[in-house]
């Protein structure tokens, strides 16, 4: 396949950028779209330019690292899937694709595709965590967990913080994480002890961090790698207006 | 204040609560209206606003109806400033459009083409009978005629029309997304909440559509 890349370059998170094209040619439909950058990026160096610089981990799917805006959508045009896991058969021979940053002001550009996620790691540290010491894993039978309950903080706890439903979303929102993150311990025995402290610290560095409200679009489910259920966003609301009643609202 | 009116999801509990006694509003609005289908040279309608004017209840209510309305407003133009402002580089290739819908992403545009239509609609029909007594005294003409004068104007007619295209479009949004906001949904509800807001829009535009139509075309209001 050849192909015509539209590249987002920025040298520092100070400095404007701009779309670089590049022509790659001889790609072939079973690479990662993480490949095809590797590709690009061994072809610049042996011509002496500076390499595209973006994020990638495991490339399994599984660290929510490689975050890339490819042809408008977060992840590439596949449902479920991050970018690593994104191979080049979704794209045509001749194909144009433009490839952006998640462009959010909680996720600042670094460099090129690279973007600062540690606006979640705040968001985490602010409440995503158990503090109870909770010892040696339990005989199943001493933590009675509804069958219902289990499966949906399982499904809650897929989240791999990639960011992806922050940039699909026309906000910026980071409702679709918070919730996954609150959801999966407030439907747990282990999480009761914080879970109003939880919710309303880090909704408050939600906010904080600059990331925008929930408008309900939708966006970030039809983005998100994990298929994270919009229902969390209306658990999260629940559980935040509870913590706020009972603290006391004024 | 607080924290939690402070808050994003604060704000939005308020943008929902004020939004749904809006949508009861709508409801109670278009009952009124529906008398003057009556047939009774405007009987009923005339003395059902009689009724409003002098109740003490639906005088307080309608404070709170304005103080609703604008309270939505101030909160709407707040998170919709707020919601821009969380992207201040925007995409050049953003295909937003494949993953929502066209009516969860205006919600500020259809709401601000609302906010003008209520205003020209207080101008129309407030102001002259409840402010500036022009309308409803003895030797003026009445308030089903007021309404029958305004909607027999093409342009007021149109007007009316196409606010109440963009008021269903804002609905059928906007009814399901109050419950999601107050937390009051989940997978199971979800598919019906979306159900019956797009069933609450289409009815109010059935409704309130009805009216620039009919007066226009002459086929109601014969009787006065
Ligand atoms: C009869 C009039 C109106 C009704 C019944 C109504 C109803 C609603 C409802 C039920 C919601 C959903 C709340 C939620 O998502 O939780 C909403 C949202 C919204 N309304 Fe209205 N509304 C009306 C007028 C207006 C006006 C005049 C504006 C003016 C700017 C406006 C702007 C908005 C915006 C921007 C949102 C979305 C907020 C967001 O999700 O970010 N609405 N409305
Ligand atoms: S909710 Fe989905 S899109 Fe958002 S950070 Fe988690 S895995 Fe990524
Ligand atoms: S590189 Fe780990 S999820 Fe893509």
């Amino acid at each position: 396949m050849n192909l015509t890349l539209k590249v987002w370059r920025q040298k520092n998170s100070k400095e404007a950028g701009n779309f670089s094209t590049y022509q790659v040619n001889d790609i072939t439909p079973d690479m990662s779209f993480l490949e095809l950058f590797d590709v690009l990026n061994e072809r610049l160096i042996a011509k002496g330019e500076e390499p595209v610089a973006f994020d990638h981990d495991c490339r399994e799917g599984i660290c929510g690292m490689c975050s890339m805006f490819i042809n408008g959508r977060a992840h590439g045009p596949w449902q479920g899937t991050t970018t690593c896991q994104l191979h080049m058969r979704a794209f045509n021979d001749g194909d144009t694709i433009v490839v952006e940053p998640w462009r959010a002001a909680g996720f600042p550009v670094l460099k090129d595709l690279v973007v600062d996620r540690s606006a979640f790691d705040r968001v985490i540290a602010a409440g995503g965590f158990v503090s109870a010491n909770t010892g040696n894993a339990q005989d199943a039978n001493c933590l009675p967990v509804p069958k219902p309950d289990a499966d949906d903080a399982f499904a809650a706890a897929a989240c791999i913080g990639c960011g992806a439903c922050v940039a699909a979303c026309k906000n910026s929102s980071a409702m679709l994480f918070v919730s996954a993150k609150v959801s999966q311990l407030a439907l747990l025995p282990q999480g009761q002890v914080e879970r109003e402290s939880r919710a309303l610290n880090m909704v408050k560095q939600m906010d904080e961090e600059g990331f925008g409200s929930c408008t309900l679009t939708g966006s970030c489910e039809a983005a998100c790698p994990k298929e994270i259920s919009l229902e969390n966003i209306a658990r999260l609301n629940r559980e935040y207006l509870m913590a706020n009643l009972k603290k006391g609202l004024f | 204040m607080s924290n939690f009116l402070s808050s994003s999801i604060g704000k939005k509990t308020v943008m929902a609560l004020t939004g749904l006694f809006l949508c009861v509003f709508l409801v109670e609005h278009l009952y009124g209206n529906l008398l003057l289908y009556a047939n009774d040279g405007g009987a009923a309608f005339i003395e059902y606003s009689h009724t409003l004017v002098h109740s003490i209840l639906i005088r307080s209510i309608e404070v709170v109806l304005f103080i609703a309305i604008i309270v939505h407003v101030v909160q709407a133009v707040y998170l919709t400033k707020q919601n821009s402002d969380a992207r201040p580089v925007k995409y050049s290739v953003n295909k937003v459009n494949e993953t929502s819908t066209w009516f969860s992403r205006n919600m500020g545009i259809t709401g601000s083409f609302i906010l003008f239509f209520i205003v020209v609609h207080l101008y129309h029909y407030f102001v002259p009978y409840r402010i500036m007594d022009t309308v409803g005294g003895p030797g003026q003409i009445n308030v089903a005629q007021a309404v029958k004068i305004g909607l027999q104007d093409p342009v007021y007619a149109g007007f009316y029309f196409f606010s109440v295209c963009l008021l269903a479009f804002h609905l059928n949004h906007g009814f399901q997304g109050a419950f999601q906001t107050l937390g009051l949904s989940n997978k199971r509800y979800a598919p019906f909440l979306k159900m019956a807001g797009t069933g609450f829009a289409v009815l109010m535009f059935v409704g309130f559509a009805s009216f620039p139509v009919l007066f226009y075309f002459g086929l109601a209001g014969g009787t006065f």
